[in-house]
């Protein structure tokens, strides 16, 4: 525990410098991802990233040193080359975006290799750490990469700001903001070079293969849990800065594991737990709703069983064995098992000598299950003109999606009625009637 | 006013298609004619799209079946044509006019089957019929929208089929065109070739087809066409959603479990 | 001799790269190229692992299922996740490529493999390692017969599903009326990109790789409107970069690969510029 809490309270320089500039790179790429994620261009960030590389290589060539900020400058030029390279290509051929950047990307990358190894063979000796850039090289921070982080960011947070009516009507609806008078075009540039901006910063922590992941994963993981632009921001940015402080952290823990892969091994855990877990939209929430569904139509469809054999025998009151109601509807004896004990724990069966037996309250829900199935049968074969032998299996499934409200609607609509197509009473308990 | 015939070169029962577990087509159930010339008519999402891809197996089926010549269509995939939407592919794809009419002689030779030259002159054959044939050798990408419409019909003329299902073949195509098709369906149907056809321009329609079938997420009509095209009945289609409908597959989407589960 | 080589070996991860990268760019599929190419990673490390060589058939398929892998999960996350089929590419192959460096850098001590090496390979080496006969005959380069049989199987997957490709490449609704399989043919080209892939991973690394599949297909898909044209041309431009990239880095002293990827897009400039003024005549 030793290395946590020294970890924690930043005491040794080193650990400082790695984790405040993985942060401050964090919250930039979790803000500008949210951007590029929302306009369908969350690819354009591996070009941008790909493309820095060459620019960095011609900038130490002509300066001769390894000043962090010259270095940024060249990066800045060659990124934004590509980006203007892949509008060019797609509006000016047959070739799609996806091909146009995957193009940019290889070529400029190749270029940036062909130049990195020729200053490699050139034995310049300040070329030392060059390469880093290749994989990121968070350990080696320096005080003026974070002021550099720092500007980035703030420049990032200040026009993001500024201008976060504009951008947001441009992310979400782009001809409609057109319409609006907007300046689309301008507008885009100022999201570009920011984009720009923030990956030649975001890959000196995780370089150049992995950066498009600070771009894309907290930025996709906000989206599962929020669909204001607002709200995505905020959590982007958190998400970021949670990934690169623990991620710096796994790191820093055992000597020679790299930093960068362990921030996106830790984003993209964020992104799919994410996926996962997140209320409404979640894999799990969805499964879990889908299932409760499933459980409410198994109940209820022996709630109907006992219905129709009630109504057979002109006596809802009466107790029913579970082969009895087997007969009247055929499921896995597990299944019904189940479903009766439930029934029972919620209250609509009691389990007695003779059998299973409705309770008031079961007997209510039964003949609404009923009565749903007959309104819509009713419905179906005078507003669609279904067939009267043709509009059962629809009415069992529809039957447990019917809402309170929906179920006025319809009776509205077909005037109260009495009997279904197959001539069968819809039936009403007398609690219905009070209504 | 859904007219059900015997021996139906066309069965489609009780079919419900989803898209994301809202049902776009609800109990669709009608019969077709061997050898009639029928327009699917309804408003914009209607469905009309949906139903000849999920009779083609293109789309899972929610419920019910189809049947054509009375069997599955894996037995008679051969004798069965499509058409699809013109947009729905890149016509910048690298190809000529005779590549794609070629495509049709795919299904009839299998994979591995040579393209003979028997293949050959049935597809020149069938970009004569379209007046396409001096266009042969011109890349795709170059054609007009009513030049690309009569390719993807000459495509389906190779196939030497006796069923036919044409996706909107009339969208975006100039009047000569227009004529063009419909002549060309007419004629088809003569030799007792059954032809669908998704279609909404409403003017057209009792002048082009003989049999329509009116649809609106659900159908609303199926029958020749002077019975089908009453006023009571265009205005039930085209007079909007059903709202409960449209709310019971709002709800089963949003639950995720659709309305057959 | 080892000129000779190391273009032969790049001539052969372009024609791989041109063949495949054609129906890629023609599918919309040349990130999910770029993709597979770095999700591979993985994969070699764990079957490297097991076998202990960088050429054993087995890392070969081992490493090639990842690839088939990644493209499901791909597809999974934006299908059942709802994820957007960008950020599902950018998302797969950066988790998949993290976790390789990572593993690179555990065991470390147990595998020869170099992380730059992992980009841009190292294809100047590739003359030194050869197959020798029991009779002592020289065969040439190991890399070279295992780029060599990835092509000719290439060959006889395009001559024998050249139509159920292009087919399911240009109307997938079409073909699948037709009773083709759309997701065999899919799959089917994605085994063989990911198989191509990590065949030549080690010569020439991930980056020309991706290089290959999708400059030279990009550049004949400009020059003509046959997709037979596009397939010769693609290959052409592929070798012709791969030759004109060994010379330019010969000359300027750096990475062979790094001068072959940029080759395919000096290439390519001549060609977008050619048909823009042959647009504007």
């Amino acid at each position: 525990m030793n290395s946590l809490s020294q970890f924690l309270s930043l005491s040794d320089a080193n650990v400082r410098y790695v984790v405040i500039g993985c942060v401050l790179l964090g919250i930039s790429s979790g803000l500008m991802g949210v951007y590029t994620l929302l306009r369908k261009r969350a690819l354009i960030g591996d070009a941008i990233a790909h493309a820095v590389l060459p620019g960095i290589c011609i900038a130490f060539m002509l300066s001769g040193v390894r000043n962090t900020w010259v270095l940024f400058a060249g990066a800045v030029v060659t990124g934004s080359l590509a980006v203007y390279l892949v509008d060019l290509i797609t509006s000016r051929s047959r070739l799609k975006p996806d091909a146009a950047t995957a193009l940019v990307l290889s070529v400029f990358f190749g270029a940036g290799i062909l130049l990195l190894t020729i200053i490699q063979s050139s034995g310049n000796a300040a070329q030392s750490g060059l390469d880093k850039f290749l994989f990121g090289k968070a350990a080696a921070m320096l005080p003026e990469d974070l002021w550099l982080f720092g500007v980035v960011l703030c420049l990032v947070v200040t026009v993001l700001l500024s201008g976060y009516k504009e951008f947001k009507l441009l992310a979400f609806d782009k001809g409609y903001a057109q319409s609006q008078g907007i300046p689309v075009k301008a507008l885009e540039m100022v999201l570009s070079t920011l984009t720009v901006l923030t990956v030649a910063t975001g890959i000196q922590a995780v370089g150049v293969v992995l950066m498009s992941s600070l771009l894309i994963a907290p930025a996709a993981a906000s989206r599962y849990w929020t669909h204001r632009l607002s709200g995505m921001l905020v959590l982007s940015a958190i998400m970021a800065t949670l990934g690169a402080y623990i991620g710096a952290f796994i790191s820093y823990t055992k000597p020679g594991m790299p930093t960068g892969p362990w921030i996106v091994v830790v984003l993209s855990c964020i992104t799919l737990a994410s996926m996962l877990l997140a209320p409404n939209q979640g894999v799990l929430a969805r499964y879990l709703q889908r299932r409760k569904h499933r459980n409410k139509i198994l109940q209820e469809n022996i709630l109907k069983a006992f219905f129709h054999l009630g109504e057979k025998k002109n006596n809802q009151a009466l107790a029913f064995e579970m082969e009895v109601l087997r007969q009247q509807r055929d499921m896995p004896v597990a299944r019904l098992k189940s479903g009766l004990r439930q029934l029972v724990r919620h209250g609509s069966l009691l389990d007695t000598n003779e059998g299973y037996q409705l309770t008031r309250s079961g007997l209510e829900a039964a003949t609404r299950v009923v009565r749903l199935h007959r309104l819509w049968e009713l419905y179906l074969s005078r507003h669609l003109n279904i067939a009267p032998d043709h509009v059962h299996e629809d009415a069992e499934g529809i039957e447990h999606l019917i809402t309170p409200e929906l179920e006025r609607e319809l009776e509205l609509l077909l005037d109260s009625p009495g009997i279904d197509p197959h001539d069968s009473q819809i039936p009403y308990t007398q609690k219905d009637r009070n209504r | 006013m859904i007219q059900h015939v015997d021996n139906p070169i066309i069965e489609v029962h009780d079919l419900t298609v989803s898209y994301d577990k809202k049902p776009v087509l609800w109990n669709v159930d009608f019969t077709i004619p061997a050898g009639a010339l029928v327009g699917i008519i309804g408003p914009n999402g209607a469905g009309k799209s949906t139903l000849i891809k999920a009779v083609m197996g293109l789309l899972p089926l929610s419920s019910g079946y189809t049947e054509l010549f009375g069997q599955k269509l894996n037995d008679v995939r051969k004798r069965v044509s499509y058409v699809p939407q013109r947009e729905s592919v890149d016509w910048d794809f690298p190809a000529s006019v005779m590549d794609i009419a070629l495509m049709g002689r795919y299904g009839q030779r299998g994979l591995f089957n040579r393209i003979t030259a028997e293949d050959r002159s049935i597809a020149r054959q069938a970009l004569e019929q379209v007046h396409m044939l001096e266009f042969a050798n011109r890349q795709i990408g170059q054609l007009s929208g009513g030049q690309q419409q009569r390719v993807f019909l000459a495509r389906a003329l190779a196939q030497q089929a006796d069923l036919y299902f044409m996706d909107e073949p009339f969208a975006g195509v100039d009047a000569a065109t227009e004529g063009a098709i419909i002549e060309l369906l007419k004629e088809l149907k003569s030799q007792g070739k059954t032809i669908l056809v998704v279609h909404h321009d409403l003017q057209s329609a009792a002048e082009y087809f003989d049999w329509i079938v009116l649809l609106n997420t659900r159908l609303v009509a199926s029958g020749p066409v002077k019975e089908v095209l009453t006023p009571t009945l265009l205005q039930e289609t085209y007079g909007g959603k059903l709202s409960l409908l449209a709310q019971v597959g709002d709800i089963a989407s949003s639950i995720g479990v659709g309305t057959r589960e | 001799m080892d000129a000779f080589w190391i273009i032969l070996t790049g001539s052969l991860v372009a024609l791989n790269g041109a063949l495949l990268g054609s129906f890629l760019l023609l599918r919309r599929m040349s990130l999910v190229g770029d993709a597979i190419s770095h999700a591979v990673l993985p994969g070699i490390v764990v079957a490297y692992l097991f076998t202990a060589s960088l050429t054993s058939p087995f890392l070969l398929v081992g490493a090639a299922l990842t690839g088939l892998a990644t493209t499901w999960i791909i597809e999974t996350l934006n299908q059942k996740a709802r994820l957007q089929h960008d950020a599902a590419i950018g998302l797969t192959f950066t988790l998949l490529f993290a976790i390789g460096v990572i593993l690179v850098a555990t065991f470390a001590g147990q595998i020869d493999l170099d992380m730059d090496c992992v980009l841009y390979g190292e294809i100047a080496y590739v003359p030194l390692d050869t197959i020798t006969l029991a009779s002592g005959l020289d065969m040439g380069p190991k890399q070279v017969w295992t780029l060599g049989s990835v092509f000719v199987g290439l060959i006889i997957l395009l001559v024998t599903g050249y139509r159920g490709l292009s087919l399911t490449t240009f109307d997938a609704g079409y073909a699948a009326a037709l009773g083709f399989n759309t997701s065999f043919w899919h799959y089917a080209l994605m085994g063989a990109v990911s198989l191509s892939t990590v065949a030549a991973f080690e010569s020439v690394g991930a980056i020309l790789v991706v290089a290959f599949l999708v400059g030279p297909a990009a550049t004949a898909f400009l020059l003509t409107r046959s997709l037979k044209w596009m397939l010769l041309i693609a290959s052409a431009v592929g070798i012709a970069s791969a030759i004109s990239g060994y010379y330019l880095a010969l000359w300027l002293d750096g990475s062979i690969s790094g001068a072959m990827a940029l080759m395919t897009g000096v290439i390519f400039a001549v060609a977008f510029v050619w048909q823009m003024v042959a647009k504007r005549q």
